[in-house]
């Protein structure tokens, strides 16, 4: 123990805990007592997703830092607690709430600051700055006693910043001092069209813009006045105008620092003092300092190298970023403003898909420099891999940036890059190690992740990662199958289009044209679920009744005992008390046990399969329908009491719940769909956590899409904010149809959107702008599906042949003596095995 | 060998379905599948949930040997031996069957 030495790290931030959980994971952790300083309230959180913090990610979901972690490796942190003084001649660090702590080793990771423009009028209240998830609930507080915001910063943060304003609901301004956006990253052209891509979705942009005081308004909080003499009124001020390095307990102990500031380091990453190490953004190498997170991570990992006695040596780092700002992807790799001597340059423009794509290639057209891509960046994984691999070009370099009009693939398979290609720039690994941990038995994309930590930081490399995989998988003869099961050698997505476009009726007639054998209980419930989302027949049609399981095909859900149980619809959760009395009557008749579901109507359990059309004869006689609780179907739009009753509550819930359930009941689905209705933000009525939710406004309706509860919460996405009922309609016809039509087999919405390829903002193109050229026709089907809509259990009702089904036996009119119930609290329950055996229980009549 | 037992008319059959009848005291599920053209029976108890209800479950094949699946927890039985595909220590009783004459017939072993 005691003579293990000292370190101490200065800073918890993503570079700071890369830092200590590599060290925990290396030789060298054996050696020292760490002990590290956060100033933050909190231990590090993953920054890069901050701006996820106002989709409604908390801050515990963003901790980078696994639960027992510092306890685990007996790392000290001081939370909340900042250093303020190195005394490199004691070697010891003195902290804000008084501790010193000596060391024998220190590890600087303060990161940086953003940078606010010394303009007058910058303190002013509500001039916030967005780094920390502190200076977010600032934001979110301020918003929510604003209408107009501003960004000053048109960059890579700037844009970020002026999206999470937009989704707040302000009207959002960027004001850059350079003549174009993300001057960093684009070239004039790519600047332009992200421009005019992000003017199209209602952001102002304002270029050449130099503010030189920010005061009093007249409509709004602020003036911004700019040096060419106009103004901007906004009641926010977002500065974003870059970041300065965290260097000035470096500089207060007299650390070597850049004449711009910056601990300057070597290749191992040592300040001037050789016990004393800098890393991430508060650390400047070769005159640069790095803004992301991956070359701070890759110099956390050569100190941790460095400690453990091995020799490594950071040497700077690709600089090429991809993103997605305000749904529009926007990347640029390596040189891309053709600074390299010779540096031959090509570009495409595509006007009305908006698209700018611009290759810088090397004078003799065998390498590639750099490229800008905006609008459409699929192309970016390739290109990358040319640029940092070092890959000959094909002879003409523009074919990788011209659209594919032919079927010629110019993509870069997988198998094209070397072992030595960096498939993951976040946690450094490259396609050797990804190969090495499939040979060892990583077999699938999860595996695969926990093991070799790729895909795992920002994201941007998983489908990357996953053609490698896919391609070693298939090399290895492991087939990468999508296919539905064994008789379909389809997806449930292709299923769909070739029902759509073969206009196909029956399961048997899909088979014999597009599969083989007689079919599973997985392919007839897809291909029946997807007959009655098309056609929207009748479910016990004699082609269709093979295709459903029990709970369909007795509509009624199957318990434990081989009862059914019986859920009448009772839309919106609105009852009288009449209808009540009629249930309460229905469940003492038959003797049901009757309980309250979470879904807002009443559930009547212990139904044997002869009594069913019993009793759904006295409930539709009532005027009740089927609640299809047996269904992948709608089923409950929970509502709040709303506007009616409640105080608070700004429009009508119970209404609108009624009216959605009543228009969507009957539609059958990949899975069961659940909505909500809430009157106001207290959100009583859940709505964020259905796959539909609606949440009333003073100024109309905010649709949610894609929320769980269940196995894995996920909490609903805010999809459009104050919608008049009929486009709320819309929006919520065509977000179901697209899911129908796409979504896989027994994939919630939530499951779906985690899955679809540009999430949540692709989704929005589909729907709200219509990018598919869909809209039309995912109406229309929906209001097929309105129109033909009937109660199954009134259908089933009117015709005794089928009606002959629901009994236990063919041949007799027994009933199943297994089923044996108890009383339990004042109603029946199933008997359990205990006391089938030791009481001679007889089944009650009923 | 005992005799065979009159259950029912083949127009009681579910096409790709299964009903379950009582047959000298024992619930047997019979399955009608159209296009081999054959009938097939097993015992109706599904030994994993314990209860009376295999005849409920859907038909079809795996790896082409016909079979169906337990509506209560998916496990798939063959539908000549009623051997469990999942766990072939697990087994429900199979019954020979035919259609004679437009009347669905079932043995019972001794
Ligand atoms: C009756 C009820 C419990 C209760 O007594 O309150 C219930 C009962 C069942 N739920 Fe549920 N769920 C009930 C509300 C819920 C809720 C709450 C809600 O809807 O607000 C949830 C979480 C919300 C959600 O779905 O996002 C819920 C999440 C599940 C899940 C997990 C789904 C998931 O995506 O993770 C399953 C399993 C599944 O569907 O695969 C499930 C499955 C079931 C099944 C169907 C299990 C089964 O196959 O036997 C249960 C049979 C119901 C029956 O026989 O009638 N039930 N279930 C509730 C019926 C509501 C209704 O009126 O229709
Ligand atoms: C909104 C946003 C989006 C971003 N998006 C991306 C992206 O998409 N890709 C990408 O690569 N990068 C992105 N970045 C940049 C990335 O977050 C940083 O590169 C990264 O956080 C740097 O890590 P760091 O540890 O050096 O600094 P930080 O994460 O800032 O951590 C430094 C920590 O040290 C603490 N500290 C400072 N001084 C002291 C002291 N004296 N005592 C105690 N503690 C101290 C600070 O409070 C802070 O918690 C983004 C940043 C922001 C703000
Ligand atoms: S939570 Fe589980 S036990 Fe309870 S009703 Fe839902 S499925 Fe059944
Ligand atoms: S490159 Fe960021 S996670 Fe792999």
């Amino acid at each position: 123990m005691s003579n293990k030495q000292t370190l101490v790290v200065i800073g918890n931030g993503m570079v700071g805990q890369h830092f200590l959980s590599s060290l925990a994971g290396s030789a060298a952790m054996a050696d020292y007592r760490v002990v590290t300083f956060c100033e933050e309230p909190r231990p590090a959180y993953d920054r890069v997703h901050l701006s996820e913090y106002f989709a409604g990610k908390t801050a515990a979901d963003l901790s980078l830092v696994e639960a027992g972690f510092f306890a685990e490796h007996g790392i000290e942190i001081h939370l909340g607690d900042k250093a303020v003084a190195i005394d490199r001649a004691a070697k010891q660090v003195t902290s804000a709430k008084g501790l010193t702590i000596a060391y024998d080793k220190l590890v600087l990771a303060t990161g940086s600051y953003p940078f606010v423009p010394p303009v007058p009028g910058h303190e002013r209240p509500q001039c916030l700055v967005y780094r920390t998830i502190e200076d977010l609930e600032a934001i979110q507080a301020a918003a929510a006693q604003s209408t107009v915001g501003a960004v000053v910063g048109g960059g890579l943060l700037g844009l970020e910043a002026a999206k999470a304003l937009k989704d707040l609901g302000l009207e959002t301004h960027v004001v850059e001092f350079a003549p174009r956006l993300m001057a960093v990253q684009l070239d004039e052209g790519g600047g332009a069209m992200l421009k005019h891509k992000i003017e199209a979705l209602g952001v102002n942009v304002h270029l050449n813009k130099n503010t030189t005081l920010i005061d009093d308004g007249m409509q709004c909080r602020h003036k911004m006045n700019f040096a060419d003499g106009q103004v901007l009124e906004t009641d926010i001020v977002l500065f974003s105008a870059g970041i300065r390095p965290r260097d000035e307990i470096a500089r207060q102990s007299g650390l070597e620092v850049g004449p711009r500031g910056g601990i300057v380091i070597d290749n191992q990453c040592r300040t001037s003092d050789p016990d004393i190490y800098a890393i991430g953004e508060c650390a400047l190498w070769n005159g640069q300092i790095f803004g992301l997170v991956a070359p701070g991570y890759t110099m956390a990992r050569t100190v941790v190298a460095g400690l453990s006695g091995e020799a490594a040596s950071f040497t700077g780092a690709d600089m090429s970023t991809k993103l997605k700002l305000m749904g529009v992807d926007v990347a640029s790799i390596g040189d891309a403003h053709a600074r390299t001597p010779g540096a031959l340059v090509y570009t495409y423009q595509n006007g009305s898909a908006e698209i700018y794509k611009r290759l810088v290639v090397s004078q003799d057209q065998k390498h590639l420099l750099g490229a800008v891509l905006v609008g459409d960046a699929a192309g970016y994984g390739t290109l990358l891999q040319y640029c940092l691999n070092g890959i000959e070009l094909p002879e003409n370099p523009d074919s990788l940036i011209l659209p594919q009009r032919s079927d010629q693939s110019v993509g870069l398979g997988p198998d094209a890059l070397p072992a030595s290609a960096q498939i993951c720039s976040c946690h450094d690994v490259s396609k050797g190690q990804v190969c090495g941990a499939i040979e060892a038995g990583c077999l699938t994309l999860g595996d695969l992740k926990a093991q070799t930590k790729a895909a795992t930081g920002c994201g941007g490399c998983s489908a990357l990662l996953k053609s490698v995989l896919d391609c070693e998988l298939s090399k290895m003869g492991v087939a990468v199958s999508t296919d539905l099961c064994e008789h379909f050698a389809y997806t449930r997505q292709d299923l769909y289009n070739l029902v759509m476009v073969g206009q196909i009726k029956t399961f048997d007639e899909l088979l014999d044209k597009h599969g083989k054998g007689l079919g599973c209980d997985v392919c007839k419930q897809a291909v029946g679920s997807i007959l009655a989302s098309y056609w929207n027949d009748y479910i016990l049609e004699k082609p269709h009744i093979g295709l459903q399981d029990t709970n369909d095909t007795f509509l009624a859900n199957m318990q434990k005992d081989g009862t059914y149980s019986v859920v009448p619809r009772i839309a919106g959760g609105e009852i009288t008390p009449d209808m009540l009395i009629v249930l309460g009557q229905v469940g003492k008749k038959y003797n049901l046990y009757t309980k309250i579901t979470g879904g807002q109507r009443v559930d009547f359990f212990g139904a044997r399969l002869e009594q069913l059309p019993a009793i759904w004869k006295e409930l539709t006689d009532a005027g009740f329908e089927s609640g299809h609780a047996y269904g992948k179907s709608l089923r409950t739009v929970k509502s709040c009491v709303g506007s009616t009753w409640c105080r608070y509550g700004v429009d009508d819930s119970v209404g609108l719940a009624i009216e959605l359930e009543n228009r969507y009941k009957g539609l059958r689905a990949p899975h069961k769909i659940k909505f909500a209705v809430s009157g106001c933000t207290r959100e009583c009525a859940e709505a964020q956590g259905k796959d539909i939710g609606v949440i009333a406004t003073e100024n109309g309706w905010n649709l949610y899409v894609c929320g769980n509860g269940g196995m894995k919460p996920r909490h609903a996405d805010l999809f459009a904010t104050n919608l008049d009922k009929e486009t709320l309609i819309k929006y919520i016809d065509r977000v179901l149809i697209f899911y129908v039509r796409t979504a896989a087999r027994l994939q919630r919405t939530s499951v779906w959107m985690e899955n679809m390829e540009g999430g949540l903002e692709y989704l929005k193109s589909v729907v709200i702008d219509d990018k598919l050229g869909i809209g039309a026709d995912l109406e229309q089907q929906m209001q097929h599906v309105i129109d033909t809509y009937q109660c199954e259990w009134k259908t089933t009702l009117q015709d005794e042949q089928r009606l002959k089904r629901f009994r236990h036996f063919v041949n007799s009119d027994q009933a199943d003596d297994n089923v044996v119930f108890v009383e339990e609290r004042g109603q029946i329950r199933p008997a359990n095995d205990f006391e089938r055996k030791h009481f001679k229980l007889v089944e009650e009549a009923a | 060998m005992s005799s065979w037992i009159d259950v029912c008319s083949v127009d009681d059959l579910q096409p790709d379905s299964g009903i379950c009848a009582l047959v000298g005291g024992r619930q047997v599920a019979i399955f009608f599948l159209p296009r081999r053209q054959a009938v097939y029976a097993l015992g109706n108890f599904d030994p994993f949930s314990r209860a009376n209800v295999l005849s409920r479950g859907m038909i079809g094949d795996i790896g082409g040997e016909p079979m169906v699946a337990s509506p209560m927890y998916k496990q798939h039985f063959h539908l000549h031996t009623g051997v469990c595909f999942e766990d072939p220590s697990v087994a429900t009783p199979a019954y020979r069957v035919r259609i004679d004459r437009g009347r669905v017939a079932v043995q019972l072993p001794e």
